[in-house]
């Protein structure tokens, strides 16, 4: 579904990712680790079309498609989605409108007739119940005012409406509580099937606990480092990244 | 009009002449006062520090008539009925009222609305026309006052409720460089309450300059909510000076709503003169092409215990200019006045530009008074989060500004007016993308 090969990308002067290779076949779940500034928000930004990173060398193709050439709108309109790290308030549009535009010009995209009031009201009342989110939430200005918790539950309801194939879900655990997470997650699995992949950018083995990954993957100075299954999480948490640093720095010398 | 600034040309001599053959004689005096002070002031220049960013000259290179003949028919008005047909109705036709359109007869008892020329005989003008709006300092109401005879009238009598929204709707057009001086005057009496809108539209593409003064008059408690829209085309100067002055207890809400024009002036003044006063004051201007609008308000606490809250919006496209003058005095016998403004600009392109400079003058030292001004462009981020959920690069920036439009738009309370305005800045917005 989606191959990553040899991507560097930079911002301004900064080199981030450096010779990035990924594939992510249909249905499959990937973690992304690492420690701090190794490039895994960058990686999230680049597939979902931020063009605040320049892509220096490599190439992604998603679906056999060149994704770098697609706008953040046909990126979404085939399918993408990113769950923000840091979900953008939007004063004066509420949820709903603002979910109700972004479903149906998805739904114009494949040809698809709108969705009528009715339709779209029943479909965001089953998904709501998916995530918990209280029934005043789709009334209120987008992320206007949520709480840290409310505004990544807000993510994943956007994306159990738009049904992406392809999911990245950009540090959505950070800054939530046991019972938050508990919900995203369930919110995440409850999307999962053999068609729907995810690429879950973490920095904590924490929410691969309720979101089990296929695949584990290290990033480390901007390129995958070290790849394994649920397993190398465990290694990770216990032992932290200093030793895969070290490993890394070592073969460079 | 002319380009010896401060002189009248001759047609508008005429014009004169014969106009002040009508009314009283005091007010006879007034006009003549009034024109000798323009005469002194003449138009105003950039070198005028309350006029340094709009330029006027444009105005004194054609010569505007006042038209002369009704040609307007009803289902051209229709168009313009964005309050809905179920009010109280006053048509100007290039600035004379057109009695066959309008609609203001068996209105309920204490409630008078009508030509204001046909009025001067009433106590509630007698006591107030002229009488707030000061000439002395500004010109454009000098040159409104000398030619005081259309506009409207409208009285709201002690414990009156008039549940009609009255709505003055002006039409400029049908023949080229039309103008228009139309005076209104409302006072609303103790306890009574009102809602007005005043609009303004242009039949075609034809020039016309509008110089409009307003004077409304708040007595104890009183409530009124006065919507300003501005239709008109690219070709229309609007100059326009609205004063309110409020009494104990009374609540005022204007708002002040522009999506057209050529060069756009509102001046509007507020004095708040008795305790307990509420006064929100709106704005909204979107403008593209070469168009200037042009806000100054001035916003005076008098007395104690008074809040006023100001907002005002802009969006401004293509090249054109918005100007934002916000003036706050606080006097000495204002204590414990709550004094908020706010006004908050996007760009949507390299070449539109905005001036805005909010003044806070505070003589008491028990208050709380805050400003701000902001101009940038359409936040990137949330651009790019709506976009990252499917939506069209155009349609998310529409999206954005009507949004930033619409938190001005909600406080209108007619919801016929409100949804009319809405669609219309949709429209607009969306086609222009």
């Amino acid at each position: 579904m989606l191959k990553i090969k040899n991507l560097s990308a930079r911002v301004e002067e900064k080199e981030i990712l450096r010779g990035l290779n990924l594939e992510v076949g249909k249905g499959e779940v990937h973690a992304i680790m690492g420690p701090n500034g190794s490039g895994k928000s960058t990686l999230a930004s680049v597939l979902s079309g931020r063009d605040t990173f320049e892509v220096t060398d490599g190439s992604v193709t998603y679906n056999g498609e060149d994704l770098l050439d697609l706008s953040p709108e046909e990126r979404a309109r085939k399918g993408i989605f990113l769950a923000f790290q840091y979900p953008v308030e939007i004063p004066g549009v509420t949820n709903a409108n603002f979910l109700k535009t972004a479903l149906n010009e998805i739904r114009k995209s494949k040809g698809l007739a709108p969705l009528d009031a009715k339709d779209f009201l029943i479909l965001m009342r089953e998904k709501m119940k998916l995530v918990e989110m209280d029934k005043s939430m789709t009334q209120r200005s987008v992320n206007e005012g949520f709480s840290g918790g409310e505004k990544k539950r807000n993510e994943v309801f956007q994306m159990a409406m738009l049904e992406p194939t392809l999911s990245i879900l950009d540090e959505t655990d950070s800054g939530l509580d046991i019972d938050a997470l508990r919900i995203v997650a369930n919110g995440v699995n409850a999307l999962r099937s053999p068609e729907r992949s995810f690429v879950v950018i973490t920095h904590y083995q924490r929410l691969l606990d309720y979101i089990v990954p296929d695949f584990v993957h290290v990033l480390y100075k901007g390129r995958i480092v070290k790849s394994g299954t649920k397993e190398l999480a465990f290694e990770l948490e216990e032992k932290g990244y200093d030793w895969i640093k070290e490993e890394v720095d070592a073969a460079k010398v | 009009m002319n380009t010896t600034i401060g002189t009248m040309p001759e047609y508008l001599t005429r014009y004169f002449e014969n106009n002040n053959l009508i009314g009283p004689a005091s007010l006879k005096q007034i006009r003549k006062d009034a024109l000798a002070r323009f005469e002194v002031l003449g138009i105003p220049t950039t070198k005028h520090e309350e006029w340094k960013y709009t330029n006027l000259a444009p105005l004194t290179r054609s010569e505007f008539h006042p038209a002369l003949y009704h040609t307007l028919s009803k289902d051209v008005v229709v168009n313009d009925l964005i309050a809905g047909k179920e009010v109280i109705l006053l048509v100007f036709e290039n600035g004379r009222l057109n009695k066959e359109l309008s609609s203001f007869d068996n209105l309920p008892k204490g409630i008078t609305v009508g030509e204001l020329g046909d009025n001067f005989d009433h106590p509630a003008v007698v006591k107030n026309l002229a009488k707030h709006a000061s000439f002395e300092n500004e010109a454009m109401v000098a040159l409104n006052t000398a030619h005081i005879f259309d506009g409207a009238f409208i009285h709201v009598a002690e414990n009156v409720h008039c549940e009609k929204p009255i709505h003055l709707l002006y039409i400029s057009g049908g023949e080229e460089n039309t103008l228009a001086f139309p005076r209104n005057l409302m006072v609303a009496e103790k306890n009574s309450s009102a809602k007005v809108i005043e609009s303004f539209h242009s039949r075609g593409n034809e020039s016309s300059f509008i110089n409009i003064v307003t004077e409304v008059v708040l007595e104890e408690n009183a409530n009124v909510e006065w919507s300003k829209i501005q239709l008109e085309n690219s070709n229309t100067f609007h100059i326009s000076h609205t004063e309110c002055t409020q009494a104990a207890n009374s609540n005022f809400d204007i708002h002040t709503i522009t999506f057209g024009g050529k060069i756009v002036r509102n001046n509007l003044h507020i004095v708040l003169d008795g305790k307990n006063i509420t006064s929100n004051l709106n704005g909204l201007y979107v403008s593209n092409g070469d168009s200037l609008v042009d806000n100054h308000t001035l916003v005076d606490h008098a007395m104690p215990n008074c809040l006023s809250n100001e907002l005002y919006k802009g969006v401004l496209d293509g090249k054109s200019k918005g100007v934002f003058n916000g003036k706050i005095f606080v006097r000495k016998d204002a204590q414990k006045t709550n004094a908020y403004q706010s006004n908050k600009n996007i760009l949507m392109s390299d070449e539109a530009s905005m001036n805005a400079k909010p003044q806070l003058e505070i003589f008491a030292d028990d208050v709380k008074c805050s400003h701000g001004a902001t101009t940038g462009q359409l936040d990137k981020e949330a651009l790019f989060y709506l976009r990252s959920r499917g939506i069209g690069e155009e349609a998310a920036r529409a999206f954005l500004t009507i949004a930033f439009a619409d938190d001005v738009l909600n406080r209108i309370s007619n919801e016929t007016l409100r949804d009319e305005l809405k669609n219309r800045i949709n429209e607009r917005l969306n086609k222009s993308n």
